[in-house]
């Protein structure tokens, strides 16, 4: 994967994560253009597009669009389950998670993201493990709760069947 | 954090962009001087300042301070603060090599603490920033973290993608070692993650190194069969919504894709069961309802598919998989669809699967009218173009044809090209062709490009049974109300060449042809009305009965004084030249064109620039090989030297067709005289020799191949592109090159651009003089048989030269200074070709030396003057060329300050001139 994009359905970046090294300049001219056009697209269009020479894979979440571009022998079907994973992660840890807690929270964000990936690749698919490795961190972390309410992103997530 | 709290709800609060600026700065500045302030931030506080910062840049707002506060917030002992200071350096860091010093500084402690959290905390900023600094600093030590036995699950983790990371960036700076076997090993490992972890690393360092990690294919092998015999509960909390471990199972079908097939019997009957079971398993009813299940699932059966392709060995599989492939075509969902139209599109390539592609036409036919999404629809497009042969190509011409009036903007001109090339490639009858292509031109005439319509009057010159139904059917198009001016272009070539052989029918007679043509002269833009211009030029020679009309028309002020250059030009031209030059005359300036030779279509080559290396099917990129006697194909014509031999400058092959006004010879061509005079010798073997004096051009060619070259100089360095151009209808097999360079008086890096196939960069180094070229070996199958055939590059001492301005005195007295008998070099030698001034002195100066004028007292005589540049030596040199027109004999001196080099400078020169 080269990167991953979180934005808002008004255009807001939310939360940008690049793997390969590129300027600042051009990382704005990215998302931009990668911003416009997934918020074009209609609702019930194919997740996948390409972009460049890459692909891009998408899904919107509630009032959240997650966006990764990945390299065209990379598997479309398992980076969308990439970013369904990510967001049971972020469910898990905030309890029913929306917009508003990434928001007040993207360090946190982060720090799951980069639990969860690392270099573009998968580190640790196993939801318990990530949030284990969080929660290790959190033991030696003060605590600061946030009292926010939003849409929740996932309604059906916290009960696998 | 609370005060990062209300600073984010202010910002969101801010009714206006320029409220939220205020606010911002107004933090800004607040933060800046709680750093400067003389007070010492605790930890807490400056976390929380950090953070501020990291939030405004995170807006989009530029952050050019703060960077040593993060620094040092790595060195705190509490976990939360080094994190954010961690944090801060990922996302913000720039290349400020102070701050990379302490910044790897921080790190070093971090890993070499023990304490796994810290370490990972250190991996991932590495794996993050993955900078060349941090290469050189951790590439050596991360490789010993991850194989130890005694590091953590989840520190190995992190230490195979930060390696994998640092090798992407720097992959001279990851040594292959001891290490690397014991990675392979990590594919055994008990834990799962790590095993996710490792197969990325193993993945890109066996796509690089194939041989050295080989061995992981069999673990591999038996890593996925233990996954795919499991059942779904066995590995807990890998399983996902009931399929086991998704996502390594792709990465370990992926792994496999960078090997051939299996040879150990064993490992490959348990492969081909795994696939077996994976497209047994998308049969079985679905354990969930949800996406998630079935993405999941289909991924593995998409990357399993993938494999099936890339081994293009198991019929059986590979028919499974097209089946499976076409139940996906109409699947509800739009995902599924999709890839199956683009996985289809490979497997349309296959020799094996291919029959079973084409059983699909008429959904993927549908899927063109109907699918809502575009990029749907494109992929439908593509899948029809890889599915089409001889056989379906009358049905999808017409399909993609009649889309193409409906056909979303962005794809119409790919489209175009598409039905171009099919057209072309399976084209029985021409007619067929002619009708296609001027249909497409009716229809989108604004997205035919050059290309199109340059190839289109290609093949009608060089096929004559097609010659009189293009004149038609081009005259009828013409007479259409509005018709697009590419259709104007391509009727007036067709018909200044061909309009005699309907010139019989008084409907079109001469003059109703020009008529018709005349009428549209005015609508068009210039380029278009000089190419009529020429057209007019060729009646009067087809149709002398035609002459005073014409004749009249280029008189007129509108032409002859017409404020476009180029049309003037051709009026005041053409009007003399039909009024003096006799019967006999006229009809050999304006004769019919010569064939064109027969070259990769550039259409083709369009197309593939289009998409990229890479994005174009395998079929297509050699063109045709499945179906032998394509219009385009090589072997077809035997008469090909014929071709090439009317064309006189083989170093314009590169650029593909020369298009232009048909009448070549009428047309000012001064531009080209220099490209002419260096490639008259033609193609021969010695390619070598024809360089010295020049950088581009045709270095090799015979049936098979084409090698041309480009090159650029500055100082000891130089850059060479080699363009390998297949000539013949079939793919070449196993297609290598190698540089050797004797005596390493030079450095050479071949490299084959990613995905590129046809074209090499070689970087080359001067180190010191040298006489030997370095030699480019190549090695390819063509039908079977080997072939080899080695080149010597036109890598020559001269190429280093950097010129040398100088008056006449300093020339003499250099001249004079270079007097030992062993600086001098000389030879008289006959001249090979006509003692033309121009072309002397453009060749001396291709030589790269710098040519003095008003030196020697004698004006025939030429002297020149350059210093060539190794990395070890400058070598000054001097040169003198006398010409003797009478004796036709010249006489060439050379000196310079190193005796090999004026002995090699005048071996490479006598022959040139």
């Amino acid at each position: 994967m080269q990167f991953m994009l979180l934005f808002s359905r008004q255009g807001k970046l939310r939360l940008q994560k690049w793997y390969v090294p590129l300027s600042d300049k051009e990382k704005k001219k990215i998302t931009r253009e990668l911003v416009q056009t997934v918020l074009a697209r209609k609702p019930k269009m194919c997740s996948f597009l390409e972009w460049r020479d890459l692909k891009i894979v998408y899904k919107r979440y509630a009032s959240l669009y997650f966006c990764c571009a990945i390299e065209d022998q990379d598997n479309e079907l398992i980076t969308l389950e990439i970013i369904h994973r990510y967001v049971e992660l972020l469910d898990k840890y905030f309890g029913s998670v929306c917009e508003l807690d990434i928001i007040f929270n993207f360090e946190k964000a982060y720090f799951i993201l980069d639990e969860f990936l690392l270099g573009g690749e998968a580190q640790e698919t196993s939801k318990k493990n990530v949030l284990k490795a969080i929660e290790q961190a959190d033991l030696l972390q003060e605590v600061s709760t946030q009292s926010v309410t939003s849409e929740h992103l996932c309604k059906c997530i916290a009960t696998p069947q | 954090m609370r005060g990062l709290a209300v600073f984010i709800s202010d910002i969101r609060n801010c009714k206006s962009k320029e409220a939220e600026i205020k606010r911002i700065n107004k933090e800004l500045a607040n933060i800046r001087s709680k750093f400067k302030g003389d007070k010492a931030l605790d930890g807490y506080s400056k976390k929380k300042y950090v953070c501020k910062l990291l939030f405004i840049f995170l807006l989009g707002h530029d952050i050019d301070f703060g960077h040593m506060e993060a620094v040092n917030l790595l060195s705190s002992n509490k976990y939360t603060e080094k994190q954010i200071g961690y944090l801060f350096i990922s996302v913000l860091v720039n290349s400020n090599s102070e701050l990379i010093r302490l910044i790897n500084n921080a790190i070093k402690n971090d890993l070499s603490s023990r304490n796994p959290t810290f370490m990972c905390l250190a991996l991932h900023c590495i794996a993050n920033v993955g900078s060349r600094e941090m290469a050189e600093a951790f590439a050596g030590e991360i490789p010993r973290i991850l194989v130890a036995g005694d590091t953590m699950d989840s520190v190995k983790q992190s230490a195979a993608l930060c390696l994998l990371r640092l090798y992407k960036t720097s992959p001279d700076l990851v040594l292959m070692g001891e290490w690397t076997s014991r990675v392979v090993h990590l594919l055994n490992d008990q834990h799962m993650g790590v095993v996710t972890a490792a197969i990325s690393l193993i993945t890109c360092l066996s796509q690089k190194n194939p041989d050295e990690f080989k061995t992981c294919v069999s673990l591999a092998v038996s890593r996925l069969s233990r996954i795919v015999s499991s059942a779904s509960t066995d590995l807990q909390d890998y399983t996902y919504y009931f399929v086991p471990a998704p996502w390594l199972s792709c990465k370990l079908l992926r792994l496999l894709q960078c090997y051939p097939p299996p040879e150990d019997g064993a490992v490959k009957g348990r492969l081909v069961e795994c696939l077996e079971t994976i497209l047994n398993k998308a049969q079985e009813p679905p354990k969930s309802k949800k996406v998630q299940h079935s993405n999941a699932k289909n991924a593995i059966l998409f990357e399993a598919i993938s494999l099936i392709i890339h081994y293009d060995s198991e019929p059986n599989l590979l028919v499974r998989a097209c089946n499976q492939l076409g139940q996906f075509l109409q699947h509800r969902e739009t995902n599924l669809r999709y890839l199956a139209l683009e996985s289809m599109c490979t497997l349309a390539s296959s020799e094996f699967s291919h029959e079973a592609v084409k059983t699909h036409i008429e959904t993927v036919i549908n899927a063109l009218k109907t699918e809502r999404d575009v990029s749907v629809r494109q992929r439908a497009a593509d899948l029809l173009y890889a599915m089409c042969d001889r056989s379906n190509a009358k049905q999808i011409v017409a399909e993609m044809l009649s889309y193409l009036e409906t056909a979303d903007y962005s794809i119409r001109e790919e489209m175009v090209l598409k039905v171009a090339i099919l057209a072309e490639k399976y084209a029985v009858d021409y007619s067929w062709y002619v009708d296609t292509i001027l249909n497409l031109i009716r229809i989108a005439g604004d997205y035919v490009s050059e290309e199109v319509w340059y190839r289109v009057i290609q093949i009608v010159i060089n096929r004559d049974d097609v010659q009189g139904y293009a004149a038609k059917t081009v005259f009828e198009a013409l007479q259409a109300p509005a018709c697009h001016e590419n259709m104007v272009k391509v009727g007036g070539y067709i018909l200044g060449e061909f309009g005699n052989l309907i010139a019989g029918d008084p409907r079109s007679s001469p003059l109703v042809q020009f008529n018709l043509l005349h009428s549209k002269f005015h609508l068009c833009s210039v380029p278009t009305r000089a190419l009529l211009l020429s057209a007019y030029i060729k009646f009067i020679n087809l149709f002398p009965e035609t002459k005073s009309t014409i004749q009249e028309v280029l008189r007129s002020d509108s032409q002859i004084r017409n404020s476009d250059v180029e049309l003037q030009q051709r009026a005041v031209e053409y009007l003399k030249l039909s009024s003096i030059a006799s019967t006999d005359v006229l009809a050999t300036v304006l004769e019919e064109m010569p064939p064109f030779p027969e070259r990769e279509s550039s259409i083709l080559a369009k197309l593939k620039k289009k998409k990229g290396p890479g994005a174009v099917s395998v079929n297509e990129l050699e063109e045709g090989k499945r179906e032998g006697g394509e219009l385009n194909g090589g072997g077809e014509r035997g008469g090909d030297s014929s071709a090439i031999a009317s064309t006189p400058s083989p170093s314009a092959d590169l650029l593909g067709l020369r298009a232009g006004p048909p009448v070549t010879a009428a047309a000012p061509s001064a531009g080209s005289l220099l490209v002419d005079v260096f490639s008259e010798a033609g193609v021969n073997d010695d390619g070598f020799l024809r360089f010295v004096c020049k950088n581009n051009g045709v270095l090799f060619e015979n049936q098979l191949l084409q090698i041309g070259i480009k090159s650029e100089y500055r100082q000891n360095l130089g850059r060479m592109y080699l363009f390998y151009g297949n000539k013949t209808s079939v793919q070449f097999v196993t297609f290598t090159t190698t540089v050797t360079c004797p005596g390493d008086t030079l450095v050479l890096e071949p490299l084959i651009e990613g995905g590129a196939q046809v074209q090499q960069v070689i970087n080359i180094e001067c180190l010191t003089d040298f006489s030997d070229a370095p030699l480019l070996n190549i090695k390819f199958r063509y039908g079977g048989a080997l072939q080899n055939l080695t080149l010597k590059l036109p890598v020559t001492i001269n190429k280093f030269f950097q010129p040398t301005e100088m008056a006449s005195h300093d020339f003499f007295q250099r001249w004079k200074q270079l007097s030992l008998p062993q600086q001098e070099a000389q030879k008289i030698f006959k001249a090979n070709h006509a003692m033309d001034t121009e072309v002397l002195k453009a060749k001396l100066l291709g030589l790269g030396m710098a040519l003095l004028e008003n030196v020697d007292p004698n004006p025939e005589n030429f002297v020149c003057a350059g210093v060539i540049q190794t990395k070890a030596q400058q070598v000054g040199s001097l040169l003198r060329l006398e010409p003797n027109a009478q004796a036709q004999m010249y006489r060439l001196t050379v000196r310079s300050s190193k005796d090999t080099v004026s002995k090699r400078l005048c071996e490479l020169l006598a022959e040139q001139f």
